[in-house]
Formats: C-alpha cells, structure tokens, sequence
C-alpha cells in the first residue's frame, strides 16, 4: 500500500520536475503530455482507493514511510493517513486537476500574447505553467495525506507557495504583481496563527503525530493556560489553527487576497482559488475535529465567521462586473457555508459541500474562462450578452453550474447547502441563530449574484463590438470536454453521495463528533431517501428563497434588460450609499491599506533610518566587518613564512598543553 | 648501576636538543635533517631502555621499524633539499619566506 | 606467526591497493609516453576493485588479525570506503591537469597510492606500530607529492616546510608512544586500554605522554597551534596534490584520533577533553579570522580547513557515542566538501594557467552554469546553511556538546562560524554577481562533469536526507 500511495504523490512531481527543468527541450507537448500523465496515473489510482473503500475491503492507512530527525523524543516524520476523508479529497484533488490539465492546453495555446516580446520570462511560461500546476497537485496530496502536523504545514506552505508563483504569472503585469504580495503576507497572517496552534501542539502533546494527539487530547481538556486571564488549551490551539485556515480558505477578515488572486490565470483560478487549495481550511479543522469537539468556544468562533463571511461576500457579489470576480466572491460565499457548517459540528456536511462546490466552481470558472478566450481576454460582463448562440456547450454547462451553486433541487449543491442550514438550524452553539438567518438569507443572494452574470453573460441583445462579435465560436474540444467531464458531477455527486456522507458510515472512522453537538444524527432520524429529502426540501425557506432570488435576477437582468439595457448600472445608481459600501468592499482594503500598510510601512521608516542603517548597518554590522578584518589583516602577520617560527609555535603549544595538564 | 630514569632523561635531554636545533638554525636545511635524526633516536633510546626493564621485546622490534622509515625519512628529505636548490641555488632556513600570511 | 589465508581476508582491500601501486610502478616502465593515459584508467579500476573489496569484506562482527596489530570494523569500514571514494574523485578530477603539464606519471600514480594505503592502515590499526606506520606511509608520500612539480620554487619550500614540520610533529607523536608504552608495557591498544583504565590519572608518564600523542593528533589534523605548515602546503603544492592531503587524510586523521584517543586512551578522557577544548577553540577562531584576510583560494580553503578542524575536535571532545558519530559525520562530509572545491579550481586551470585567486571565480556563473551552482553549493555548505550537508554536519557536534553541558564552547563555535560564512559567501557572490575575467574554457573531459555532478548532489541529498549516514556512522561507536 505504501508504494501505491507514495506513487500518487510522487507521480505529479515527477511531471513537475521534468517539465520545468527539462521544459525547454521537451518542448510545449511533451511538458503537458508528461503532466497530464503524471497527475492522471494519479488520479487513477485516487479513484481506485476510494473504489477500494466503496466495494472493497481496503482498511485504512497510518504509517511513517521516513523519519527525518528525531529531537528529544519528537519524531518528525513523512507519513500517509489514508481513510475515507483523505481518500475523498484525493479524488477531487486529483480528478479536479486533471480537468485543469487538460482544460489548460486550449487556455495557454496563445500565452506568448500575454507577455511583451523581450520578455525572458515568457519564453517556455506554457511548459512553466504545466510544472506549476503539477507541483501544486503535489503539494495539495501532501498535505491532505499527511498523518502529523509537519507535513500538514509543509504542505500548507507548498500550495502557499505554488499559489503565489501562480497568481504572479504574468509577472510583467503590475496589478499580478500587486496580487501575489498581496495573498502572500495575507497568507502570512494566518499561517503565524497557524504555526503557533502547532507549536502549542508540539508542546502540550509532545507529539507532532495526529492519531498521538487526538488520544492524547480528552485528557488535555481541562488544562488552562495563563493568556487573557486564562483560556482552556485546547480553545486556544483551536483558534490559532483557524487563524491559518482564515487566511487560506479567505474567510474575513483574512479574505481580501482572494478576489485579487484572479488576476492569475483562469485555470488555476479554478484549481487553486475555487477547488482545492482554498478548502485546505475546512479540511484541516474537519481532519482536527477530535480536538475541535473539545472546545465549544472555537467551535462558536468559527460558525459566527463563517456565517458572516458567506453573506456578506455574497452581497459584494452583486456589485462586480468582472466575470471571474463575480465567481470569486461567490467561492468565499460558499466556503463561509463550508465553515458554518464546521462551526456547527456537521464536519460532514462541511466536506459534502467541499466537494460538490469543488466540481460545480471549478465548472464555472472554467466556463467562464472559456468566455474569455472565445472574447481575447475581456472579463467585463457588461460587454457580453447572447453568448448563448455562439458557445451552446458553454452555455448549458455554466447553466448546469449555476443551478448546482444556487441549490436548486435535484443539483448537487442542493443537498450539501440544505444540509448545512439545517445542520445550523439545529446547533446550539453560541451564535447559532445568527448563523442561521445570514446563511438562509444568503440563499436569496446567491441566486440573484449567479443568475445575474448568467443572464448577463449569455442572454439578451450581444454588447461587445461587431470584430470580437464576429471571431465568436465555441471553444476548442480541450476545453470543452473538461466542461461536459465536470458537469456529470455537478448534477449527481449529490444524489449518490449525500446518503453515505452525511447519513451513512463513510466518514465514521475518520470525523469525530461528540454527542451533544451531534446535529446531523439528529437530522438522520428524519431522512428516508432522496426524495423525501426533496421534497422536504422544497418546503423549507431556502427553496423559496433560492426560488426568489432566480426569479428577481430573471425579471430585471432578463425581461427588463430588454428594454433598457443599461438597467444594472441605473440599479446601482438608485442603490446609492449601499451599493457604494459593497463597491468599496466594506472598506478591508482601504483600511489595510491605510493602517497595516501605511502603519507598519512608517513604522520601518523610523526603524530603518535609525535603528538598521545607523545602529546595525553603519554600526554593527560594517563596523564589526571592519574590525574583523583589520584584526584579521593584522593577525596574518603571525604566519611569518620562517620554518622556525612555525616550529617554536607548536613546541610553545606543547609547553602549555604539560604545564596545564601534567601537573607535578 | 644505570636506572631507567637515567635513560629517560639522556631520552629527554637528546629530544629537547634535536627541538631546539630545529628552532635555533636559521642557516643550512642540512642541519633540520641531522636535528630529526637525533630525535627519533632520542626516542629509540627511550624505547631501549623501557623494552630492557620490561622485559618486553616489542619496545625492541619497534626500534627497528624507526630506523627503517628513518632511513626512508632522510631519503626523502635529501631529494626535496636537491630539488629546493635547483630552483633556488640556496638552502638557507632564511631564504625559504616565498610561501606567508 | 602462520600465515592463515583467513587471516588475509579482512586485509583484502590493502593487499589490492599494495598489488596495483606495484603494478602501477611496473607498467610505467613500459608504455610510451603517450598512452600514460594507461595509468590512470588501472588506478581508476584498481581502486574502485578495492572499494568493492571493502564492502564485500565488510559488516559483520570485529575482527582483529595479525597477531592482534590490526582490526577491521563498523568503523575502519565505512571510514575506508569513503577514503576509496574520495580517491577515486581526486584521480577523475586530477587527470586534466596532470596531463596537461606532463605530471601523469608512474610516480605520481604509486605515490598517491601508496598515501590512500597508508591512510587504510592507519584506519584498521590496532596498535601503536601499525598506527605509526601507516601514518609515515601517508606522510612519506604527500612530502614527495608536494615537491611533485620538481621547477615550481614555491612547490619546493613547501614540501620543505612540510617535511621538517611534519617530521617534529611524528617525533613528537613518537616520544608520547614511547612513553606510554613505558607507562603500560604494551604496543597494542587494547592492552594500553586494559592498563589506563586501571591506572587512570594517577600515573603521571601516562598523561606526560598523552600530551605529546595529542600534539602529533593536532598536526595530523592541522589544528592551531600546530596549524602553521597547513596555508603554506595548500598554497604551494600543485592543486591535485592539495586535494589529495585535503580531503581523505582528514578522515584518517580522525581514525587516528579515535584509535589513541577512544580506544587506547579512553581512561585519560577528562584530560584529553580539556586539551582538545583549548585547540578546538583556537582553531575555529584563527582559522576563520585569517581565512578572511585571503586572496589566494587555496590559503583561504586551508584555513578554513583549520577551522573545520575544530568542530571536528568539538564532536570528539564531548566524549559520548553520539559525540563521536558526530565527529565522523563531520569528517567525511569535509573531505566531499574539500574534494568539491578543489575539484572546481582544477577545472578552472587549465595548460599554463593555475586558477588560484578569488578573482579566477568570478562570473564563473557566465562560464557555466552547472558549475557555478555546484562551487555555490559547496561554499554554502561549508559555511554551514541549511539544507546542505553541511549544516547538518555542524549540528551534529553543537549539540553534542550542548548535551554534555559545554553550551558556552557551541555558541563561541556559532560566531566564529559566523564570522566564517562571511568568506565563503564572498566566493558565491564572486560567481553570481561579477563578470567573467576571461572566457577561456574550462577543461573537464573524461566523467569530470559526472563525478562534480554526483559530488554536488550528495552534498545536497545528504543534507535532505542525513539519516543514512548518521546511522553508520553511530553504528561505529556502539
């Protein structure tokens, strides 16, 4: 088994390492044909293990495959823990990927474009970008695999780092540049939180090994520790990993990162900034659940954010004009779901809809991304309409996806969103009730923000000019058949998995929830079939809602936009002062931009003038080089080039080692 | 009746010679090679005289492997003074400062 | 004495490297001067042969054959196949060079031979008379290869300075023999432990003479002060030459070390620890100061050599199994370093040009590529940053001696090795940021480029991955 699994990791970074050290010679096929292969035999096998655990008898899997150091007891080792959760991620890691792969043959076929001629940088980015995305789904299988806390932050930081390389790609572009510092201190923030909920770990448990510290931890559930007067360990170490997973799943106030991250390739924004990397976040707190359990306090915590985050990203949705925008504040929107589904002690639901969210996003935003390349890179959706005729699979997939995200009944998204409302409904932890009304209410918004771009995007009278209009076609089949790959499950992962997942036995082994926050097993009490839970379904407010919402984005952006086409910028005009908040985002960037920016940037100036270049650089540093090396110029003297010298230096040394030594 | 004391200290007083002989001569390299004789038979005759008192013949046996690398030694030493003085037509302890700091 | 065939097997690898210098001497006489090329493709062969040898004799329990002068253990094992391996290295990286200036003679190829022989005695030795033997053998043969260029005047001095310091520094070692073979009456080191450990400190002949055997221990290694022949061989012998006694002889140093520190003197520790402390100190201080006020390559590597030395001295000072297996980490990581750099300014030189100055390096990045990166590579792990081996290598014996208490002797060792990434980092700005004085090019024909290549990547691979090696190396002192 462990060859199996060391193969799945492996396999994509061997496709990294030979296309991007070898990119040049290999040419642009043979860097995409060596990481499609990479990451499908990857895939296939991900497929086979989660096939293994379905209708096999595959057991699951926790060893240390090498141990790096030992220190003091502490073992710091590479290991797999592969049960079904893992295994889940693995195939939508893996399968999600491939798509991507493939997908990004027809996206980056005219990259030369996008750099200016002189550009180093841009010869081979086609054969760099392959490497990239094959090191990312490397990085990602390390740390969903991982069995201890080291690897987790190893892994945590590659997928950081891949992301930062990734968003930064077009590095002669400014605003890419602005991007990637941006989600690259962001990320900093919360992985400081992160590495000290490690570190915490490390020292109260001894142990850097999951199955060690979980055992370890209902014993550790009383111990305080001296910090604002006293706060249980466990609350505390709970925290400080949300803290990490804020900054990567981008919940707020750590989410300002995200929506400039789309000034990355499309692609990736699919794979990293919608699919995968940012559910690194519920991931990591769902596989910490036996801790999490232990603490209502950072249980609470991350319901409160969560449920906040999901409604009011949502609302920003509604102002953006920027097709890949638009998406990304949806994807923040829903990982709020994700995370209130967390907070309320329905890991499962959390990762259910991880999961249909990573098939249903990764199609939207490719879709979207097929919109651009038919439109040469114009994301402004106010410059579309009538797509619809030009690009029919397009149209029916992002259809199809937009469905799935809003939750209509039958899609998959519907199951997963329904079940965290109800979960949350049914919690009792601090703040559930707030939870509850953001996310039923953020139904309604997320039906208007999506069906708004749709309408936009592929309905009503064509508003671009009459050349891009003519080059209008449907995109190639490498970006076509990732669409229609995706759109399966978009529809029916839902179906099939929302028996196992949320009510059945499949994650039993690997989630942990304590008996009193048990809000799924309550809601499985009720639950006969799928269609039953249809229907029930299509009785409950969030239907109505999501119904409402399709309706009003119908009305205004469909039959009124016929009229007068200018119908969302008078909207916003007539909004006002609110829509003016949702423009501005609720002011996060300026205030970061302001306080921690400015802030931190004057305070460097004073510490730089003063401290580094007159204390350390003039007087430290240089003035100790300096000295060092007069003393050295001056002690080179001592080898006189005399043999005699030489001699009488080692019979003095001699002298001194009897006279200290042999003592009389 | 010659103890072994008496021997250690001609031992050490023939060592202390050769050392300072090494460190005293500015002049010819010919006497650095005699100084390094004199050591190592400074030290036969510390291993003599123990290997007489110990009754243990090894001390004896280990005589005679010094000498033979001795021999070795002054071999080399002699065709290393030949090549210095076909480069530098001197052999002068002084002269030798091409090579410092 | 019977000679026992069985008796042989353990000395198999000596007997191969003694049979193939022999062969080597003979076949000189008759090829021409042209096909010398010859020689170096049988030394090639011969001592991978004896590497093979090494390791099919190896494992397994200690042996101790010919009436008890000579052992074969974890230790002489794993110590003789690195110094084969190093050898081997120091005959691919040499030849250009030596063919180039009409040096790849017989002589050159027996006398180097010889050394690696007199280096894998001294490791397997089990008494007094083979470790002296086997440490003249060695030396014999780096004085005759230091005056190997027989016109260069700064070749001659030095193999003078060599020689007379070099004979002090074994005289000196002798007279310790000679006194502790008074204090115990015994040659062999088992025998000398057996008494030490029943006499201890109160025998005053013993630490008299465990005095002097610590002097010619720290000339061996080129410990301050007994350091000062170290800059003036590096600088005036030829490269290959330097990195030949640059690299294995270190570790057979350490062999020496460990055989009449550890095995023979182990009683007289807490004497001994605190000699090594003074030297250790020393070294490391004045080896990374002086290394910085150099121009010249080869002087600056030498003292950084010093300086290596004394954290090579730190591991075996603090006396514990891990201490020692710290030790011989360091050892043998230093002498791939050592083959590495060299290497590098063997490639540089070429017919008529000797790359010896810091500005010989610069912009070698321009030049190539590779090269440049592994140079790099070295430099950053003899400065000891992470992850190269290196600094491995380093935390190895700080903590070490952290853990017998000694925490001031590892931060004094921290800031001198501070002070010391100042001139390796110099080097790697030299290649990076200056550009190329010439554009010559640079002469790395017949597996130069593999062998930098692998010797490159162990330098990194084992930094990532130490394990392997830690673990023969502790399994040596268990």
């Amino acid at each position: 088994m462990e060859n199996l699994y060391l193969t799945i990791v492996l396999a994509p970074l061997v496709g990294s390492i030979v296309a991007g050290f070898f990119g040049a010679r290999i040419g642009r096929a043979g860097a995409h044909w060596v990481c499609i292969l990479g990451v499908g035999l990857s895939a296939a096998l991900s497929l086979s293990v989660v096939a293994g655990f379905l209708w096999g008898d595959l057991e699951p899997f926790n060893e240390a495959v090498y141990t790096w150091a030992v220190s003091d007891g502490v073992r710091f080792e590479i290991g797999f823990l592969v049960d079904r959760l893992t295994a889940s991620m693995m195939a939508v890691v893996t399968f999600v990927s491939l798509m991507v792969h493939i997908y990004t043959i027809g996206y980056m076929a005219d990259d030369d474009h996008n750099w200016p001629h002189e550009s180093l940088a841009g010869r081979h980015s086609y054969q760099r970008f392959f490497s990239y995305i094959s090191l990312f789904t490397f990085s990602m299988l390390m740390l969903v695999m991982s069995n201890n806390f080291l690897q987790l932050f190893f892994g945590w930081e590659a997928v950081g780092l891949v992301s930062y390389l990734l968003i930064g790609f077009w590095s002669t572009r400014e605003s890419a540049i602005f991007a990637n510092m941006k989600a690259f201190i962001v990320n900093r923030v919360g992985d400081f939180g992160f590495i000290l909920g490690i570190a915490a770990i490390a020292a109260y448990f001894g142990s850097l090994d999951y199955a060690e510290v979980f055992a370890a931890a209902p014993g550790l559930a009383d111990v305080e520790v001296a910090l604002f007067g006293g706060v249980s360990l466990l609350t505390l170490i709970g925290v400080l990993l949300f803290i990490g997973a804020m900054g990567k799943s981008a919940q707020m106030p750590l989410h300002v990162w995200l929506p400039d991250s789309m000034e990355g390739p499309t692609p990736i924004s699919a794979l990293i900034h919608a699919a995968t990397m940012v559910t690194a976040g519920i991931f990591m707190v769902a596989r910490m659940s036996p801790l999490y359990e232990l603490s209502e306090t950072a249980l609470s915590f991350i319901l409160i954010v969560g449920a906040t985050t999901a409604f009011l990203m949502g609302l920003i949705g509604l102002v953006q004009n920027d097709i890949k925008r638009v998406v990304a504040y949806s994807t923040l929107s829903q990982l709020g779901y994700m995370v209130a589904a967390l907070g309320a002690s329905a890991y499962a639901a959390g990762i259910f809809h991880l999961m249909t969210h990573a098939f249903f996003k990764a199609l939207l935003f490719l879709a979207a991304g097929s919109v651009i390349i038919a439109l040469h890179h114009n994301q402004d959706i106010r410059t579309m309409g009538g797509i619809r005729r030009y690009m029919p699979i397009t149209w029916l997939t992002a259809l199809i996806g937009s469905l799935a995200l809003i939750g209509f009944p039958g899609f998959s998204g519907f199951f997963s969103k329904d079940a965290i409302i109800e979960a949350v409904g049914a919690s009792h932890v601090f703040g559930a009730t707030y939870a509850w009304v953001l996310l039923t209410v953020g139904v309604f918004v997320t039906a208007l923000y999506s069906f708004r771009m749709y309408f936009l995007v592929f309905h009503g009278q064509p508003r671009m000019d009459e050349h891009a209009r003519a080059h209008l076609h449907e995109s190639p089949w490498v970006v076509t058949v990732p669409l229609i790959l995706l759109a399966i499950p978009s529809i029916f992962i839902g179906w099939y998995a929302v028996e196992p997942m949320l009510f059945g036995d499949w994650l039993a082994g690997a989630i942990h929830v304590a008996h009193e926050h048990d809000t799924l097993a309550h809601m499985a009490e009720h639950y006969h079939g799928q269609w039953a839970f249809i229907l029930h379904g299509m009785t409950m407010p969030p239907f109505f809602l999501a119904m409402g919402g399709l309706a009003v984005a119908a009305w205004v952006y469909w039959w009124l936009q016929r009229r007068n086409p200018d119908i969302d910028a008078e909207l916003q005009r007539r909004a006002g002062p609110l829509a003016a908040i949702l423009e501005n985002k609720y002011g996060f960037d300026d205030f970061n931009q302001r306080v921690f920016a400015g802030g931190s940037r004057g305070i460097g100036q004073v510490l730089w003038q003063t401290g580094d270049r007159r204390l350390i650089d003039d007087g430290l540093v240089n003035g100790s080089a300096r000295t060092v090396g007069q003393l050295a110029a001056r002690v080179r003297h001592i080898q006189t080039g005399f043999l005699y010298h030489y001699a009488i230096a080692m019979i003095v040394g001699l002298i001194v080692l009897l006279t200290v030594f042999v003592t009389l | 009746m010659i103890t072994l004391a008496d021997y250690l200290i001609l031992g050490g007083i023939l060592f202390a010679i050769a050392v300072a002989g090494i460190f005293l001569n500015r002049k010819n390299v010919i006497l650095l090679l005699m100084c390094i004789e004199l050591m190592l038979l400074a030290v036969n005759m510390n291993f003599v005289a123990f290997s007489h008192f110990l009754q243990d013949m090894a001390g004896q046996v280990f005589v005679f492997f010094i000498l033979t690398v001795a021999a070795a030694e002054a071999a080399i030493g002699l065709a290393i003074l030949v090549v210095l003085f076909r480069n530098r037509r001197t052999i002068d302890v002084e002269d030798m400062d091409l090579l410092k700091g | 004495m019977t000679f026992d065939t069985v008796n042989l097997i353990p000395v198999l690898p000596e007997i191969l490297i003694l049979i193939l210098a022999s062969a080597v001497l003979l076949v000189d006489l008759y090829v021409k001067e042209a096909e010398k090329g010859t020689l170096h493709t049988l030394a090639l062969i011969g001592v991978a042969l004896a590497l093979a040898a090494t390791l099919l004799v190896g494992g397994g329990e200690r042996q101790v054959v010919l009436e008890g002068h000579y052992v074969r253990d974890a230790l002489s094992d794993a110590l003789k196949a690195m110094i084969l391996i190093v050898g081997l290295l120091v005959f691919v990286y040499s030849r250009d060079y030596l063919r180039d200036r009409g040096l790849a003679t017989g002589e050159y190829y027996a006398l180097a031979l010889f050394a690696l022989l007199g280096m894998m005695v001294m490791v397997s030795a089990n008494s007094f008379l083979a470790i002296y033997l086997g440490l003249e053998l060695l030396a014999l043969c780096l004085y005759a290869l230091v005056a190997f260029d027989r016109d260069s005047q700064r070749g001659a001095e030095a193999a003078m300075k060599y020689f007379v310091l070099g004979a002090l520094g074994s005289g000196m070692l002798l007279y310790g023999i000679s006194m502790i073979y008074g204090a115990t009456g015994s040659l062999a080191l088992d025998e000398v432990a057996a008494v030490v450990a029943e006499q201890g400190l109160e025998n005053l002949v013993l630490v008299f003479g465990l005095a002097f055997l610590v002097v010619g221990i720290g000339f061996k290694f080129g410990a301050v002060p007994f350091h000062m022949w170290v800059p003036d061989i590096y600088e005036g012998a030829p490269t290959p030459v330097v990195l030949l006694l640059g690299s294995a002889p270190k570790i057979a140093a350490l062999a020496l070390a460990v055989r009449l520190l550890i095995d023979g003197l182990g009683g007289l520790q807490s004497d001994w620890q605190g000699m090594l402390v003074i030297l250790s100190v020393l070294s490391m201080g004045l080896g990374n100061l002086l290394a910085i006020a150099q121009t010249n390559i080869k002087r600056m590597l030498a003292y950084s050599t010093i300086s290596h030395v004394g954290f090579i001295f730190l591991g075996l000072l603090a006396g514990t199994a891990d201490g020692f297996a710290a030790a011989m980490f360091y050892a043998i990581v230093y002498a791939m370093m050592a083959a590495g750099a060299f290497g590098i300014l063997l490639i540089l030189s070429r017919r008529g040009f000797d790359a010896e100055h810091l500005d010989d390096l610069k912009g070698l990045n321009d030049r190539d590529t590779w090269y440049a990166a592994v140079m790099a590579l070295m430099m950053f792990s003899m400065a000891g940053v992470p992850p190269f081996v290196g600094f491995m290598a380093k935390l190895f014996v700080l903590k070490a001696v952290v853990d017998i208490g000694m925490t001031w002797l590892a931060i004094v060792a921290v800031f001198f090795s501070i002070i010391g990434a100042f001139y390796y980092l110099r080097i790697v700005w030299l290649i990076y940021f200056d550009k190329p004085t010439t554009d010559a090019p640079l002469t790395d024909s017949g597996g130069v480029r593999v062998a930098m290549s692998l010797n490159g990547l162990a330098v990194l691979g084992l930094g990532l991955f130490p394990a392997t090696l830690l673990a023969i190396c502790q399994a040596a002192f268990l």
